[in-house]
């Protein structure tokens, strides 16, 4: 057992970090809002928390900290232009500011541009991730009880019916994307200290799609799916190895079996709505 | 009446485009009071409703609760002002809990509504058989009626109103809404209820104002309303 998990640790690493981006995108899914900018927030505090790593010496934490700050200050300035953009419209205009980000993190003269950012210091263990990942469920866990989950669940049901019963559907959008920022930056953060190197590629579409796959097969709105969904959507690449160019062939087809035959995701496993 | 304020609505115009829908339309409606709006379709009773809960912007006249300007404010503030709303075309929150649809209506008031607190309400709106754990969605049509008056009645509002409750009802659910709408007014909340049965307005409402092409055209008791040459005539034509 201790000798497989030795042997997989790095897998176990990115199991839990894409947990975490699964996690962040529920959120906003929760609310309604395909709001799919996980990959830039990432990205935005794993540049911030290694130039910080590497330029002023942080620790782990103070990269975490400013990481997440910075994530969510970009989501907080994206959400004054996205606030009255719904469904595919949101979806497009978001993944655009995935790509400004990228191109940004390219061209900006402090990242490293193309060819990478690296030497950040490789402090981010398991532990540390799961530590992460067990802060964030238990958050989440709270908040499912608390009445902004439910003010947020009636702005996904109705909007104009959540205004009708004094609900602040922009407030509550905003709040949800920056809080999902926050937590898809610790989990940028925690990637650039796993893998000591980051390019802009690590955190453009490819990486956003993974993410919203990872909830889709979760059951959409349910945090364990999403973190269920995430570790099937880090193992299955290893798994099928054997169909070497094939491989990406596998994701399209899982998501379009779950969407077919078990639309509830993971989740519907266990949820008597779903 | 215990020192609750009146729903006041003044010269009220609301225009989609070149369309006027509401022309100097002024009523009130006083707290423990039924006010009746009817009119044939397409008078402009929705958008009455919708230019008071702040969906539509009016183009003239003033919205007011007691001393506290209405128009012009964002629908959620107006929400907590005090107005509360049904609608003509069930909007629940349709995945959602019976239970937690009544609670999320009590969002801006502090604590957390209990069962039996949500019990009561459902109650007050005639639906205390319900299942509090059913996805509101999944109730029959009438019962979803009753649950939105109930969500309606969650945040404790001053002014409520009533958008075609009697809608898609069996003869028997409508004569319930009878004691429901006047438990509401004697409660101590303004009613304002928009209805086409004239059964319901008749028995419940201490006032009507009929509307037509968007202007008040009657205003008075329903009994006196209903013997209104120019309300017969917008509802069954001129006599040949």
């Amino acid at each position: 057992m201790l000798q497989f998990f030795a042997q997989h640790s790095k897998l176990f690493d990115e199991i839990g970090i894409n947990a975490l981006l699964a996690l962040s995108l529920s959120l906003s899914l929760r609310g309604g809002s395909l709001a799919l900018a996980q990959a830039a927030f990432m990205g935005v505090a794993a540049y911030v928390g290694s130039i910080g790593a590497v330029r002023f010496g942080w620790n782990l934490a103070e990269s975490v900290l400013a990481g997440a700050l910075a994530a969510a200050l970009v989501a907080a300035l994206l959400a004054l232009p996205i606030g009255r953009l719904r469904g595919v419209f949101l979806a497009i205009a978001t993944i655009g500011f995935g790509e400004i980000a990228r191109i940004a993190e390219i061209n900006a003269p402090v990242t490293g541009g193309a060819e990478g950012f690296s030497n950040i210091p490789n402090d981010a263990g398991t532990l540390a991730i799961y530590a992460a990942l067990a802060f964030a469920g238990a958050a989440l866990l709270l908040f499912g009880r608390s009445k902004a989950a439910l003010a947020l669940a009636a702005t996904r049901e109705d909007e104009n019916a959540a205004r009708g019963v004094g609900i602040d559907v922009a407030a509550v959008r905003t709040r949800t994307l920056v809080a999902g920022a926050v937590i898809a930056g610790v989990a940028g953060v925690l990637y650039a200290h796993a893998n000591f190197f980051i390019t802009p590629g690590d955190f453009g579409f490819p990486r956003m799609e993974q993410i919203l796959v990872s909830c889709v097969i979760g059951g959409v709105t349910s945090s364990l799916g999403a973190v269920l969904g995430a570790a099937v959507m880090t193992v299955l690449p290893e798994a099928v190895r054997f169909l070497h160019d094939y491989r990406e062939v596998s994701t399209g087809a899982i998501l379009l079996g779950f969407i077919v035959f078990a639309p509830g995701g993971i989740a519907g496993l266990w949820r008597r709505d779903a | 009446m215990n020192g609750e304020p009146a729903l006041g609505v003044a010269e009220l115009g609301v225009r989609y485009g070149g369309v006027m829908a509401l022309d100097a339309v002024s009523l009130e409606v006083p707290p423990g009071r039924v006010v009746g709006l009817i009119g044939p379709n397409g008078a402009g009773k929705t958008s009455l409703i919708n230019a008071v809960t702040g969906i539509v912007r009016p183009s003239a006249g003033s919205i007011t609760l007691g001393a506290l300007r209405l128009d012009r404010l964002a629908p959620h503030r107006i929400a907590r002002a005090g107005v509360a709303r049904t609608y003509q075309n069930i909007r629940l929150f349709g995945a959602l809990s019976v239970a937690d649809n009544v609670r999320a209506a009590a969002f801006a008031l502090p604590g957390r509504l209990d069962d039996a607190a949500v019990r009561a309400l459902l109650e007050r709106a005639g639906a205390g058989d319900v299942d509090l754990r059913a996805r509101a969605a999944t109730l029959p049509y009438g019962a979803q009626r009753r649950l939105e008056i109930a969500r309606a009645l969650a945040a404790k509002p001053r002014i409520v109103l009533l958008d075609e409750p009697a809608a898609g009802m069996n003869e028997g659910e409508t004569v319930a809404l009878r004691a429901i709408v006047r438990g509401i007014a004697d409660g101590g909340a303004g009613v304002l209820l928009v209805e086409h049965d004239m059964g319901l307005v008749a028995a419940v409402c201490d006032r009507v104002v009929v509307l037509n092409f968007g202007r008040t055209i009657a205003e008075g008791t329903p009994a006196a309303v209903a013997r209104d040459p120019a309300v017969v005539e917008a509802y069954l034509g001129t006599p040949a």
